[in-house]
């Protein structure tokens, strides 16, 4: 398997996963490894939130088997749209949350100093007393990366992370994923958007209710793989050395 | 005025009621924070209908352990309308709505057969400072030292799992247990209120001050401490307003709340009711299916 160099964090071995008596993913084989940074694309009911959550361990394989490196620390950053931004917490309020099985309600000011560090590191320090409604997506995104990294995890795991933010969001969240990927952390991320995020990680899993394809974007991004993916014909064009991937039927114009 | 402060506390039935009143609903506002911000409104009116079935089925069997068997049946209430709802098609407020209105209804039919129609009904369903023994306030003062620790010591996965279960599952907090516990103390803390507030009142003395709390802040710890108070001054100032107008205890609890959510309302202007966006949602819902 491409990028499988490095010990192995989260195996499956023929799993096949659903919810109650319908199963949502068949036969899937994939390896995670510290050097992973992959991502999981496919359209909207293929099973990429699904696959997330059963390396995440939040649901049990139906079929096959499912195994976890002994300890192994797992840090998720969930969709934005399933927060409630109206839940009562500041920012560094949220952060601590990672730091759950403490008995004693409030914060030691070493937990506290570490929770700041890390804010500090992703940018938004200065933001640690506001309401989690009061950030821009970006912000929200860096708020819970930043509780995920104070678990300090061997695996960063992502639901469609630049899902409704801006392109200069898009690109702040790249660069920075690339940045904990640089230091070690492996990042298994969901995204739906070929052109402006999967085209420039270094690994694919294209998903439809099983693994397609898994590869590096140059070998995945083809218009075959598209087609057995998303259920249409695409090209992949080369535009100043990047891959960009439109539809076949061209831009058409909706009457009206 | 001081007349008027002072002058009822010379009986002994008011000393208790007052106390027990500010008590519950400065208990009823602590605990009412967690079910509100799950969007879990509807079954604190729920599990206080289905704990009447027990508290009616212990009165005639076995009367002197109504706390023990009432609170049994609110547990099991509760935790059969969680099973219910994660595990059938029903959603939480169906389920919610079949099994406490069944235990209600059990609980006025025994009424009807066995018991009286009289006194004892009314103050199950409205609250009465009348008759309130040692036993209950010490009853009280367990359950809600009980709660105190209890959150203390959990506090931090209560609000985990509050404000995002999932993740908090995945983050090594036992979300299960848990919420089993917020269920535990929810049902002990109705039952050990149920005789000053009354069955059908209960409800709003978890909901109002909580939702005041919210209203006045956006910090988590802060609406604790407001909610709370609210719900302490509500019971205090309701009381004295009952014995004055000779009506039910629980009814005047709930209308100071009701006032005084109002009030805040009113002046808490657009950021205040931007705040409480979102508090009808179930989180007792099943788990999303998202694919």
């Amino acid at each position: 398997m491409p990028f499988s160099t490095g010990s192995t964090l989260v195996s499956l071995r023929d799993v096949s996963v659903g919810y109650k008596h319908t199963i949502v993913l068949h036969h899937v084989n994939l390896e995670v490894t510290a050097a992973s940074f992959t991502g999981i694309v496919g359209p909207s009911g293929a099973g990429k939130t699904t696959l997330l959550r059963v390396l995440l361990g939040s649901l049990r394989a139906q079929y096959g088997d499912v195994e976890r490196a002994k300890g192994l620390r797992v840090g998720y950053v969930p969709q934005l749209e399933t927060v409630n931004w109206n839940f009562p917490v500041t920012v560094i309020e949220c952060v601590l949350m990672a730091r759950s099985g403490r008995r004693v309600p409030w914060a030691g000011s070493t937990e506290r100093m570490e929770a700041m560090h890390v804010l500090e590191r992703l940018g938004i320090a200065d933001l640690a007393e506001r309401h989690i409604r009061e950030l821009s997506g970006g912000q929200q995104q860096r708020m819970f990366l930043a509780r995920a990294l104070l678990r300090d995890p061997q695996v960063l795991l992502l639901d469609e992370p630049t899902s409704g933010v801006d392109i200069s969001t898009r690109h702040d969240v790249l660069h920075l994923l690339a940045d904990l990927h640089a230091d070690g952390t492996a990042i298994m991320l969901t995204t739906h958007d070929l052109n402006g995020m999967a085209a420039h990680l270094p690994n694919l899993v294209c998903v439809n209710g099983h693994i397609v394809a898994e590869g590096p974007p140059e070998d995945v991004i083809t218009p075959d793989v598209l087609e057995e993916t998303f259920g249409a014909r695409m090209e992949v064009l080369q535009h100043l050395g990047m891959m960009v991937v439109v539809d076949s039927h061209g831009p058409g114009r909706l009457a009206g | 005025m001081f007349e008027t402060l002072v002058g009822p506390l010379s009986y002994a039935f008011f000393q208790k009621g007052l106390f027990v009143a500010t008590l519950s609903g400065a208990l009823l506002g602590f605990i009412g924070v967690y079910i509100v911000l799950r969007g879990m409104s509807y079954i604190g009116h729920g599990l206080s209908h289905a704990i009447f079935g027990g508290f009616a089925a212990m009165q005639l069997f076995a009367a002197q352990f109504y706390i023990l068997g009432a609170g049994l049946w609110g547990i099991a209430s509760a935790l059969a309308i969680t099973n219910v709802a994660k595990r059938s098609k029903l959603g939480a407020d169906a389920a919610i709505g079949v099994i406490t209105t069944a235990s209600f209804a059990l609980g006025v039919a025994l009424f009807a057969k066995f018991g009286s129609s009289g006194p004892a009904f009314d103050n199950a369903l409205f609250g009465s400072i009348l008759g309130i023994t040692n036993s209950q306030i010490w009853w009280l003062l367990v359950v809600t030292g009980f709660t105190a620790i209890m959150v203390f010591t959990n506090y931090r996965a209560l609000l985990f799992t509050t404000f995002d279960p999932e993740v908090a599952d995945v983050s090594g907090v036992r979300v299960a247990r848990t919420e089993a516990l917020l269920m535990i103390i929810l049902s002990l803390a109705i039952l050990v209120t149920l005789t000053v507030i009354g069955v059908t009142l209960v409800a709003a003395m978890l909901v109002i001050p909580a939702v005041i709390g919210r209203m006045l802040t956006d910090s988590f710890a802060r609406m604790l401490v407001i909610s709370t108070v609210v719900g302490a001054i509500s019971g205090l100032v309701g009381m004295y307003l009952s014995y004055y107008a000779g009506v039910p205890s629980g009814t005047m609890i709930v209308l100071v709340g009701a006032a005084v959510f109002l009030v805040v309302f009113a002046i808490s202007g657009v950021r205040g009711r931007m705040r409480t966006i979102g508090l009808d949602s179930h989180s007792e819902r099943p788990q999303r299916e998202v694919v």
